[in-house]
């Protein structure tokens, strides 16, 4: 529904959505101004707009280089490892099922398919006290595998995946068989390359939830070494505020990497926050 | 012979499939099915280090006469209730203002509200803790001051700590959902209201019989979404309190059985509360089905 207003309430609905932007914004632009004022002023005055600049240091990132503060730098290798494995994992079991799903017809499809659909309906989360238990049974705790290995068939990235390959054009498949290519060939050669868009959606959505993710990481990872970001600031959340100086420079530097990503693939961050809609 | 035998079964257009699925069956069964019986069998236990004895009844018992699951179920329900409140018809609203031809810098506008949700939860409540700081100064103090009003203990009062719950999630999700809603518009046909306008239709009255029926599907799927995200809702009250839960603020279902499960330790207890979360999906999803009329279908 594309209309067009008069101008009086064009000037309304800019003022509107300026202000919201102002609203939506400010608490990042609180904590960036926030990162480069020394904490006693916080202290004493809290987060605030003030541009003081003479009062603007870098102590609170200075605080990463103490002993204390090259933890986070531990912490951010952890969730780069995970996110990076768990996202590459999660994008080619889900599409190797996804697609196994779309195009072929073959006994017990239905009730695989129907599988899917109840594990999508029914979260793991429900089930996090006996994975736990489990990962102690398997030697997994404080491993990174132990993060990632209950998530790496995720059900609704099945369901994405097969949703997309359901669209792709089956005679590409019928020729490349008479090609004499075999299956998994026509999966890698032709399919994966024809499903770029899907994969993209899909590593945004996983990436963004694994980076940022905290039950299950916090469940697994309970020594300070093998914290996550999202662990680790937590951790430094205390009543006395005496870890406050890494707790804003280290907020900051969790979100960078999101920002750059965003910036330069902004698609497929709009396509895979909204992957939902594909569905029916 | 046979590694030749064994290749030609392995790419058999037959076999194949199968290998396609494999990693789903496998992974379906350590880590869905299994935990799912362990569950089930925990949940009947008394389990302490070394020594493991079946109780009965005596969890979900206990669990039944336990006012804090009652409670941990409210929060949660009231929790749902309001992100529902807040991120259905404010995004839609916006949505629709959105989408206006001639109106300038859309794209920025759209991209603004976007961002918070790059943030984690997190980051979202490590900030909101500051603005929302109990002295004087704070932002949210100062604000409220300008107002007439005293200053407030937001994280130390139920329903200062829902409101900022509710909040932190309202932040991040509404730029999401927003998209969701323009998606749904753009797929509403244009002729639709043009037919309107030549029957004089007011705007309000387009908006009420075209743009809000036609937004019926987006809008049942951005509610499914909001009310298994507020089941299952743990981070945004697990930034505001991370060991106290002060007069039980922000005791969700998940803070429940975090709290019982991995804090106290208490497995045989923990594994009755993952039965009657289970539980509880299940009747919703039995409800949702129905109401969405799948079960005519069939």
């Amino acid at each position: 529904m594309s209309h067009s207003y008069s101008k009086i309430k064009i000037a309304l609905l800019v003022t509107l959505f300026a202000l919201l932007t102002f609203i939506f914004l400010f608490p990042i632009y609180a904590l960036i101004l926030g990162s480069f004022k020394p904490v006693k002023e916080l202290f004493r005055s809290g987060l605030n707009l003030s541009l003081e600049f003479d009062l603007f240091t870098l102590e609170n990132y200075a605080a990463m280089t103490t002993k204390k503060g090259l933890r986070y730098f531990i912490w951010f290798k952890n969730s780069l490892i995970i996110t990076a494995v768990q996202t590459f994992l999660t994008l080619f079991f889900s599409s190797v099922v996804g697609y196994g799903l779309a195009v072929y017809n073959f006994k017990g499809r239905n009730l695989c398919f129907i599988l899917v659909l109840i594990t999508l309906m029914i979260p793991t989360e429900a089930l996090l006290l006996p994975l736990y238990k489990l990962m102690i049974d398997l030697h997994l705790i404080n491993t990174y595998a132990g993060v990632i290995l209950p998530v790496i068939v995720l059900p609704f990235a099945i369901f994405f995946f097969r949703q997309y390959a359901l669209s792709l054009p089956t005679e590409l498949i019928e020729a490349a068989r008479v090609d004499g290519c075999t299956e998994y060939g026509i999966f890698f050669r032709i399919m994966v390359p024809m499903m770029t868009p899907a994969y993209g959606a899909m590593a945004i959505l996983v990436g963004l939830f694994s980076w940022n993710n905290l039950l299950w990481p916090m469940i697994i990872l309970n020594s300070s070494k093998s914290y996550t970001l999202p662990i680790g600031l937590v951790a430094l959340i205390s009543p006395y505020g005496n870890n406050m100086a890494l707790l804003l420079s280290g907020s900051i530097l969790a979100v960078i990497p999101v920002l750059i990503i965003y910036l330069f693939m902004q698609r497929y961050f709009i396509e895979g926050l909204t992957s939902g809609s594909v569905k029916g | 012979m046979i590694n030749d035998l064994k290749h030609k079964l392995l790419y058999s257009k037959k076999v194949a499939p199968y290998i396609f699925i494999l990693p789903f069956i496998v992974s379906f069964s350590v880590f869905y099915f299994y935990p799912l019986l362990s569950s089930i069998n925990m949940s009947f236990q008394k389990v302490l280090p070394g020594d493991v004895t079946y109780v009965g009844l005596d969890n979900y018992q206990r669990l039944l006469n336990s006012a804090d699951f009652f409670t941990s179920i409210w929060v949660t329900a009231k929790y749902t209730f309001w992100t529902i409140v807040v991120l259905i018809p404010l995004p839609l609203i916006l949505a629709v203002f959105l989408n206006t031809k001639n109106l300038p810098g859309r794209n920025l506008f759209r991209s603004s509200l976007f961002i918070p949700i790059l943030t984690s939860t997190i980051v979202g409540g490590i900030i909101f803790r500051f603005i929302f700081a109990e002295s004087e100064s704070s932002i949210a103090n100062s604000i409220i001051s300008i107002f007439g009003f005293e200053s407030l203990k937001w994280r130390f009062t139920p329903n200062t700590g829902m409101f900022m719950m509710v909040l932190l999630a309202s932040w991040r999700w509404m730029g999401v959902n927003l998209l969701y809603f323009l998606a749904g518009l753009q797929n509403i046909p244009k002729d639709l209201y043009e037919s309107a306008d030549i029957d004089g239709a007011s705007p309000f009255a387009k908006f009420r019989f075209i743009t809000i029926p036609m937004l019926k599907p987006v809008t049942m799927y951005v509610l499914t979404i909001s009310i298994y995200g507020g089941f299952k809702m743990f981070e945004e009250s697990y930034v505001y309190w991370q060991s106290a839960l002060p007069g039980n603020i922000g005791l969700t279902l998940f803070r429940y059985l975090y709290l019982k499960a991995f804090q106290e330790f208490n497995l045989g207890y923990g594994a009755a509360i993952s039965m009657m979360i289970l539980l509880m999906v299940i009747a919703i999803n039995f409800i949702q089905l129905y109401l969405t009329g799948a079960f005519k279908k069939n």
